[in-house]
């Protein structure tokens, strides 16, 4: 059995707002520092899988795609290491 | 006729929709999230509240709950779904409506009566009310944040999709009457057969006057009369 790990980044997509992002970029500016233009809020996961075939990547990315990122505003990127 | 209120661990309107149901003379049933039996109910109420402690996205779980397989077939075959507040956010992530339940433009969780107004009558849910009628619904909820691309916006437009607007107490929709930044003020819309039906505002919270108002009756008087004629014309 071959141990891998994903991890999975989830961030709206362009074009949708992203009230938390607007947020967090004015308390930043609050604080005084005033080079930070904007922040943009998102998600990650950290998947450890047991499995020995070839279409994990695949099955991963489905798994990415129904659950941990909802496609209508949110866009997902999947980084395998051994 | 029967409704079927799930229950979800997390869901905290489910005995106010067990209520309304009772209060319109209508038999009622809870439906355990973790079965698949719809107990023959004609009517399935997805409630309010938080399921799954709103973990991933609210209403990301619930959509893989075994209840919800059930649903999704019910609704398939034309059954009556209505998801409120939290159900809203379940039927959008389940694919049964479209767009998205974005966080509230403000951030604050909001929790106040609003006015909305009926935009269509054609439909199960609202078949008790006339298109322009303004109803005195509570809201409560931090991601109800309608969102959808401006092209399907426009397409459920164009399809009579929208049900309920977010509007001021004369019926006129405002910037200042949207409570949370959702597109085009919408507060509920259904999918393209009409059978499913999802809205933010908690019309099982408004259905005595001593609660503070009784408009949220309409939507539950609306399925009940739905339900009575449809069973009228199958007798005859």
């Amino acid at each position: 059995m071959s141990n891998r790990k994903a991890t999975v980044y989830v961030r709206l997509k362009d074009g949708v707002l992203d009230p938390q992002g607007v947020t967090i970029q004015r308390a930043i500016l609050n604080m005084g520092y005033d080079m930070v233009s904007s922040v943009k809020s998102g998600r990650f996961f950290e998947l450890e899988i047991d499995a020995e075939d070839g279409d994990v990547e695949a099955r991963i990315n489905e798994i990415c795609g129904k659950l941990l990122a909802n496609p209508v505003i949110e866009n997902f990127q999947v980084e395998f290491e051994k | 006729m029967k409704f079927g209120v799930v229950t979800f661990p997390g869901s905290n309107c489910d005995y106010d929709a067990y209520a309304a149901a009772k209060l319109i003379g209508q038999d009622v049933e809870f439906l355990w999230h973790q079965s698949d039996d719809l107990k023959d109910s004609d009517v399935v109420i997805l409630p309010g509240g938080f399921s799954y402690g709103d973990y991933l996205r609210s209403g990301a779980i619930a959509r893989f709950s075994p209840i919800m397989k059930s649903v999704i077939e019910f609704a398939a075959t034309g059954g009556l779904v209505i998801g409120i507040c939290n159900g809203f956010q379940v039927l959008v992530e389940s694919g049964l409506l479209p767009g998205a339940l974005m966080r509230n433009e403000h951030l604050r969780f909001s929790c106040k009566y609003v006015y909305i107004r009926v935009e269509r009558n054609e439909n199960a849910f609202t078949m008790a009310c006339q298109p322009g009628d303004i109803l005195k619904i509570p809201i409560a909820h931090k991601d109800g944040n309608y969102y959808n691309f401006q092209g399907d916006l426009e397409e459920i437009k164009s399809k009579n999709q929208v049900l309920f607007r977010y509007c001021d107490r004369d019926g006129n929709i405002t910037q200042e009457s949207n409570p949370n930044g959702s597109m085009y003020n919408i507060a509920g819309i259904t999918n393209e057969r009409g059978n499913v039906v999802g809205m933010m505002p908690h019309p099982e919270r408004a259905v005595e006057d001593i609660l503070g108002s009784s408009d949220g009756l309409k939507v539950f008087q609306s399925v009940k009369k739905y339900i009575m004629e449809r069973a009228g014309v199958e007798k005859a």
